[in-house]
């Protein structure tokens, strides 16, 4: 017999206040930008200075993000790390590959070469836990996170772990910016948090962020939701959106009338926002809905702010104002978060209230 | 020498991220590693290759390191008698 998988506790780093569990976006940071990076925590507090010298942002923020799920969770370790990142240590990999072009293929030095491999994070983290178990680093785009949080689920589901340190990590990058805009992926245009969804032009807004949760065999006095399902699907057409919603709650013993509320990932991108218009105006009419990449940014590993929103709304049964899409309310105990990029990378994560 | 001393304590700084250090708060005879500025092995194989980088100096036994690095004093020393650049 499956498992239950319950959420028991959350970190996250991310462009608004979040590494501060006691608070849900009491505070909204505002912003007219075409970029938006991470409101920082005070990283000495978690990290020894000589340990930080040499940690690339990508790394400090889950190492803030870790500890806070952890901390929460009444955790000192546990069997499996599982990290999912779009672009792992970005910076420190277009340093490393620059060193490589300007000293002609000499004088490479070590830190930047450790650094900028993508499973430095879930490295990272096991060596300062003294985590011997699983360790293990999704790069798959658009659904990392989502890949990573599908590894911990049949883990706990099949008794093959009791307690997973799951998360996603992206951070932004200069040139990753300058060269997503020259493609139209990103937008040239500032925009606001009121203005992301109206703007009307090509691309989003980029960020960065790092989302950490302890998922756990056993239900305890800090838990959020349980985990009903993840699905991702590579590509997707927007005909046949629907039914492969419709497909994943059946799938889940969820009928449509029960999900409370569905967050989703439209990022203002003209080209490709349709397909949270097709369910908003379709299947899910009449639920209430939610997004949060007006608050968030769009990054790879985005989801992890969407499972953090989701997360603390069922723990708290409170939807914040500033991320509802519809005026429809209902108590939310069930949670229906869905994102793709680009019209490709859609992703399900279902959360129930327990 | 002076000079050498206080461009090695600037790219000791940079290059190893010690951003909580501020030059004049190294000492001449400090030891780099232990005690001292608490540098590791991984920062030897930084210095190791500013040497190559910056003075031409290409260390054949690592060994030879622990002697070199023990402070600025006795980096700067090996670097005046052995750089080529």
């Amino acid at each position: 017999m499956k498992k239950s998988v319950y959420i028991n506790s959350v970190g996250s780093v991310s462009a608004q206040k979040t590494y501060d569990n006691s608070t849900f976006l009491d505070e909204i940071v505002p912003y007219e930008a075409t970029e938006l990076k991470v409101v920082d925590p005070d990283y000495k507090a978690y990290i020894p200075p000589a340990a930080a010298r040499r940690m690339a942002k990508g790394i400090k923020m889950s190492t803030v993000s870790s500890q806070t799920a952890l901390k929460e969770a009444g955790l000192e370790n546990v069997d499996a790390i599982i990290v999912g990142t779009g672009l792992g240590c970005l910076d420190d990999s277009a340093k490393f590959v620059s060193d490589i072009i300007n000293n002609d293929e000499q004088f490479l030095t070590p830190t930047r070469f450790i650094q900028s491999s993508h499973n430095t994070v879930a490295g990272q983290i096991a060596l300062g836990l003294g985590c011997k178990g699983y360790n293990f680093t999704y790069v798959n785009s658009a659904v990392s996170f989502e890949s990573s949080l599908l590894d911990a689920q049949l883990q706990i589901e099949n008794s093959e772990a009791n307690n997973i340190l799951v998360g996603g990590v992206d951070e932004l990058v200069d040139h990753h910016v300058q060269s997503h805009q020259l493609i139209g992926h990103f937008k040239n245009e500032p925009v606001t948090q009121k203005t992301l969804l109206s703007s009307n032009t090509e691309g989003s807004i980029m960020a960065e962020g790092s989302h950490f949760f302890v998922l756990s065999n056993e239900k305890q006095a800090s838990t959020y939701a349980e985990l009903k399902g993840v699905e991702i699907y590579n590509s997707l057409s927007l005909e046949n959106l629907s039914s492969q919603v419709q497909s994943f709650l059946d799938h889940s013993d969820t009928e449509l009338e029960a999900i409370d509320l569905v967050v989703m990932g439209n990022n203002g991108d003209s080209n490709f926002d349709g397909y949270y218009d097709s369910l908003n105006q379709g299947i899910f009419k009449y639920t209430p809905q939610a997004y949060f990449k007006h608050l968030s940014g769009e990054y790879d590993t985005a989801t992890g702010f969407a499972f953090w929103l989701s997360s603390k709304i069922i723990k708290t049964q409170t939807v914040p104002d500033i991320v509802k899409l519809n005026s429809l309310e209902k108590p939310p105990k069930t949670v229906l978060i869905y994102n793709q990029y680009r019209g490709q990378n859609h992703s399900l994560v279902l959360l129930k209230k327990c | 020498m002076s000079e050498l001393k206080q461009e090695l304590k600037e790219k000791i700084i940079e290059q190893l991220n010690l951003e909580d250090i501020a030059i004049d708060e190294i000492a001449d005879t400090d030891p780099l590693f232990g005690e001292g500025l608490g540098l590791d092995s991984i920062d030897a194989l930084e210095l190791i290759v500013m040497l190559d980088k910056d003075y031409g100096i290409k260390l054949a036994d690592p060994k030879e390191g622990r002697k070199i690095f023990e402070s600025i004093d006795t980096m700067a020393g090996y670097i005046s008698e052995h750089r080529s650049r």
